[in-house]
């Protein structure tokens, strides 16, 4: 149980969190590991903050919701104030630059990155989102390998949209060498 | 005694049958018979589905594939029935208030997705099985074991309900006017498209009792004078003043529920 | 054949495992958190010839289901807490008319409106008691995605088998969580279907043959044209107010779970062998119970699962057995005590029975666990 590690992807109803949860879920499959994915349901899910959690491990998982996670992702303020600081206090929170970090909060790395600037103005679609916070993700913690999570990002899209989602998971992976 | 009717489409070993002396239901169930004789059908592809209630054991004792469900939800087995096997020609048979009151919901929506049933309501205007409360179709100020002082509640034309909610067949007729209500049966029968034939019965042991209307002979008479064919009365208004109306109410072709998804289907293979 | 791996939902591995096992009927009505199995249902059933309809309430749907398994095809519906509730009485009508059909809650948290999008196991004793009168259960409760397929396989198999309603009641655990999957080709499984009569047999609807556990079950439309009721009735199908005849059929409609126990009962022991210490649990709370189990297992504590895998027919020997064997049992779920009570009956006094329960729409944790445990220490 030891090298389990436990996820929070977090943001508003729409953003596509949850999907990307299941990619990075997917992704871990794809390298030969154990995921469990599981999510906010219900009118939480519809206004205000939704959130999804994974857990990755060589082993068996048994308890299949997140205790204390090894990182924390909010793309929004109220998600951020709901579901980031109870990181564990080695691991890793990334947040989008908007956003005024909660006090107190404590992690060994804190990342604030352009994550829907970048969407909105350098890919030029805001939906995109959700994929540049898998690029920043995986560059940032090597939580999967590239090559899974872009089969998983690949096998989930709608067709037609590779190019777009080729150039966010890029432009996901430049912010996080940017930041290091 | 030998009829050829009875012997080709009852079960000669369960009758006679538990209804009251005087009751109008054998007279459906009869005219139920003839007009499944006249369309033809085979005996083996006829499912009759239905309820709870005097009239739900009707299907006991006719010889087809026959369900006797839980009290309201005929309608809701026969759905499952038909679209399953959408070969079969799925009768059902239900009193008033299995229908209308406790199965309501099931003949709204039955009859908005026009899916291919032909319904048969045996109304007697009250709970017989039960012995004698008020049912939906109960005319106010009439009497029940339950509306002691009167009925307050209004009645349903439950043929007026099937029609609003989309029924693409319906018509009413009476026991006395058994003929028309052959003929009626017939045509839901062949009918595609959600049908619904109300067959205006009599209970002289509850109702008639209860709202003093005599013997049976005396109901039925009552029924004849009561009831006036639409035709008549579109064309002499004057004869339809306070009476009840019988005929076809809705005769209309549209896309049938069953069809519609073996369209589906279809689709799906390309 | 090569095995397919999916990431999925237990919803949605429901639906695949009820393929698999031949479902090609689906109706019910919406409602969370089972409602992925109806939105599947009507994706996957069109395109395997199959029929799939949204009825106007719980009712219908499982009136619905039990018309489609009479014309001879495997039927289900899905539902949670209040929709249950609803389905009551019609699930008692395939119990007595012997109609194959697989019921599947996702339980949530309850009574009434309750904790829709929360987990609950408070329906475990309304899966056994629910409709009225008495009548046997078989109910299946799965712990994984993975088992959430092969136990609404085996659902069927069951329902097929006995002629009788099965429960699968599986909670929001199970029902949302996605997990990895291998799903096996249809050839590796073994998918029972009823047993139909030849044409021409002098049919008795409800006479059970020598060698056979039920009747057999012609389909509607094939040519043997009998009656279905849910009214006590003799071997031919009809209604019939004699009490011994009401006395023959009861008798039967219960020995045959009752006499195949061993064939329908499924359980899980997990270092139970030199278990001084045990934990029983089901459903998604066994995974809570598993993690804890191995905790202590780390600090040396002889403890071990039982799961139940089959809740109805309860384990009973198997959980007596054990009782003789350990000093306490600690049930864990997500209600009361309904399992609970049912350890204290079947154990009769041999162990210490506690309870590590709630009902709060949380689902326990192995902290939460290990410290209920530890009391008894």
């Amino acid at each position: 149980m030891s090298d389990q590690l436990e996820l929070r992807l977090s943001g508003s109803g729409g953003q596509g969190l949850i999907t990307a949860g299941i990619i990075l879920a997917e992704a871990a499959i794809r390298d030969q590991k154990n995921a469990i994915q599981t999510q906010s349901y219900g009118p939480e899910a519809r206004g205000g903050a939704s959130k999804a959690e994974v857990i990755i491990s060589n082993e068996a998982i048994d308890f299949p919701k997140v205790t204390i996670p090894n990182m924390t992702f909010a793309l929004t303020q109220v998600a951020a104030n709901k579901y980031i600081s109870d990181v564990s206090k080695d691991g890793t929170v990334i947040v989008d630059d908007s956003i005024e970090l909660p006090e107190g909060i404590v992690a060994k790395h804190i990342y604030k990155l352009p994550i829907i600037e970048a969407a909105r103005n350098d890919v030029g679609k805001e939906i995109v989102a959700n994929i540049i916070a898998l690029g920043v993700i995986v560059e940032l913690t090597k939580i999967v390998t590239k090559e899974s999570l872009e089969a998983a990002i690949m096998a989930r899209i709608p067709k037609g949209t590779e190019t777009l989602n080729q150039m966010a998971l890029q432009k996901g992976y430049e912010l996080a060498n940017q930041s290091k | 005694m030998n009829n050829p009717l009875v012997e080709n489409y009852f079960r000669m070993d369960k009758l006679p049958h538990i209804w009251c002396p005087g009751c109008g239901h054998g007279i459906i169930m009869s005219a139920i018979a003839r007009a499944i004789e006249k369309s033809g059908l085979d005996k083996d592809k006829v499912c009759i589905v239905s309820g709870i209630g005097c009239s739900s054991r009707a299907p006991g004792y006719m010889d087809f594939n026959t369900l006797h469900t839980t009290h309201g939800r005929a309608l809701a087995f026969a759905t499952g029935v038909k679209l399953a096997n959408p070969e079969l020609e799925v009768i059902v048979i239900a009193g008033d208030g299995d229908l209308s009151a406790i199965g309501g919901n099931h003949l709204i929506h039955a009859a908005r997705r026009n899916i291919n049933l032909t319904t048969i309501c045996f109304n007697n205007n009250i709970y017989g099985m039960t012995g004698g409360q008020y049912s939906p179709t109960t005319a106010t100020g009439d009497k029940g074991t339950t509306a002691p002082y009167g009925n307050i509640d209004r009645p349903f034309d439950i043929t007026q309900l099937a029609a609003g909610a989309g029924a693409t067949y319906a018509a009413k007729a009476t026991v006395y006017h058994v003929n028309q209500l052959q003929k009626y049966i017939e045509a839901a029968i062949d009918h595609k498209g959600f049908s619904m034939v109300e067959a205006v019965s009599v209970c002289p042991t509850y109702y008639g009792r209860k709202n003093k209307k005599g013997s049976a002979v005396d109901m039925m008479n009552w029924l004849k004078d009561s009831f006036v064919d639409m035709k008549i009365a579109e064309k002499m208004p004057e004869k339809a003043v306070g009476k009840f109306i019988m005929g076809e109410y809705v005769n209309k072709v549209e896309p049938e529920y069953t069809e519609l998804y073996d369209q589906v289907i279809e689709r799906l293979k390309r | 054949m090569s095995k397919v791996i999916k990431f999925l939902q237990g919803n949605e591995a429901c639906v695949e495992g009820a393929l698999m096992a031949g479902m090609r009927f689906y109706s019910g009505y919406p409602i969370t958190p089972s409602t992925e199995i109806a939105e599947l249902s009507s994706e996957k059933l069109p395109k395997v010839g199959g029929k799939f309809i949204q009825m106007e309430d719980e009712i219908a749907g499982i009136a619905a289901a039990i018309g489609a398994s009479l014309t001879g095809k495997k039927a289900m519906t899905a539902t949670s807490g209040p929709g249950f509730s609803l389905k009551q009485e019609n699930i008692g009508y395939a119990t007595i008319a012997e109609i194959p059909l697989v019921v599947v809650n996702v339980q949530r948290g309850g009574p009434s409106t309750g904790l829709p999008t929360s987990p609950g196991q408070g329906d475990v004793m309304q899966a056994k008691w629910g409709t009225h009168g008495d009548h046997p259960v078989i109910c299946l409760t799965p712990d994984s995605v993975k088992e959430t397929f092969d136990l609404t396989i085996r659902a069927f198999n069951l329902a097929e088998k006995y002629r009788t309603p099965v429960i699968l009641l599986t909670d929001e655990i199970t029902g949302h969580m996605r997990e990895k999957i291998e799903i096996p080709d249809v050839s590796e499984l073994e998918i029972y279907n009823r047993i139909v009569p030849e044409a021409g047999d002098d049919y008795k609807a409800y006479h059970v043959d020598d060698g056979d556990i039920v009747p057999k079950m012609a389909p509607f439309g094939g040519g043997f044209r009998y009656h279905v009721t849910g009214l006590m009735h003799d071997e031919t199908g009809f209604p019939s107010n004699s009490t011994q005849n009401a006395d023959v059929l009861i008798k039967r409609l219960m020995g045959k779970i009752e006499d195949n126990k061993e064939d329908i009962i499924t359980y899980e022991a997990y270092e139970t062998e030199d278990a001084e210490y045990l934990i029983l649990s089901y459903g998604g709370t066994a995974r809570t119970a598993k993690a804890a189990v191995k905790k202590l297992r780390a600090e040396g504590i002889k403890v071990g699962l039982f799961r139940l895998i089959t809740v109805w027919p309860f384990p009973e020997e198997q959980v007596r057995a054990l009782s003789e064997q350990v000093k306490d049992i600690l049930v864990a779920e997500l209600n009361f005590g309904q399992i609970k009570l049912e350890v204290e009956r079947v154990v009769k006094g041999n162990a210490n029975v506690r309870l590590c329960g709630k009902a709060n729409g949380e689902i326990l944790t192995p902290e939460e666990l290990i410290k209920a445990f530890k009391e008894v220490l």
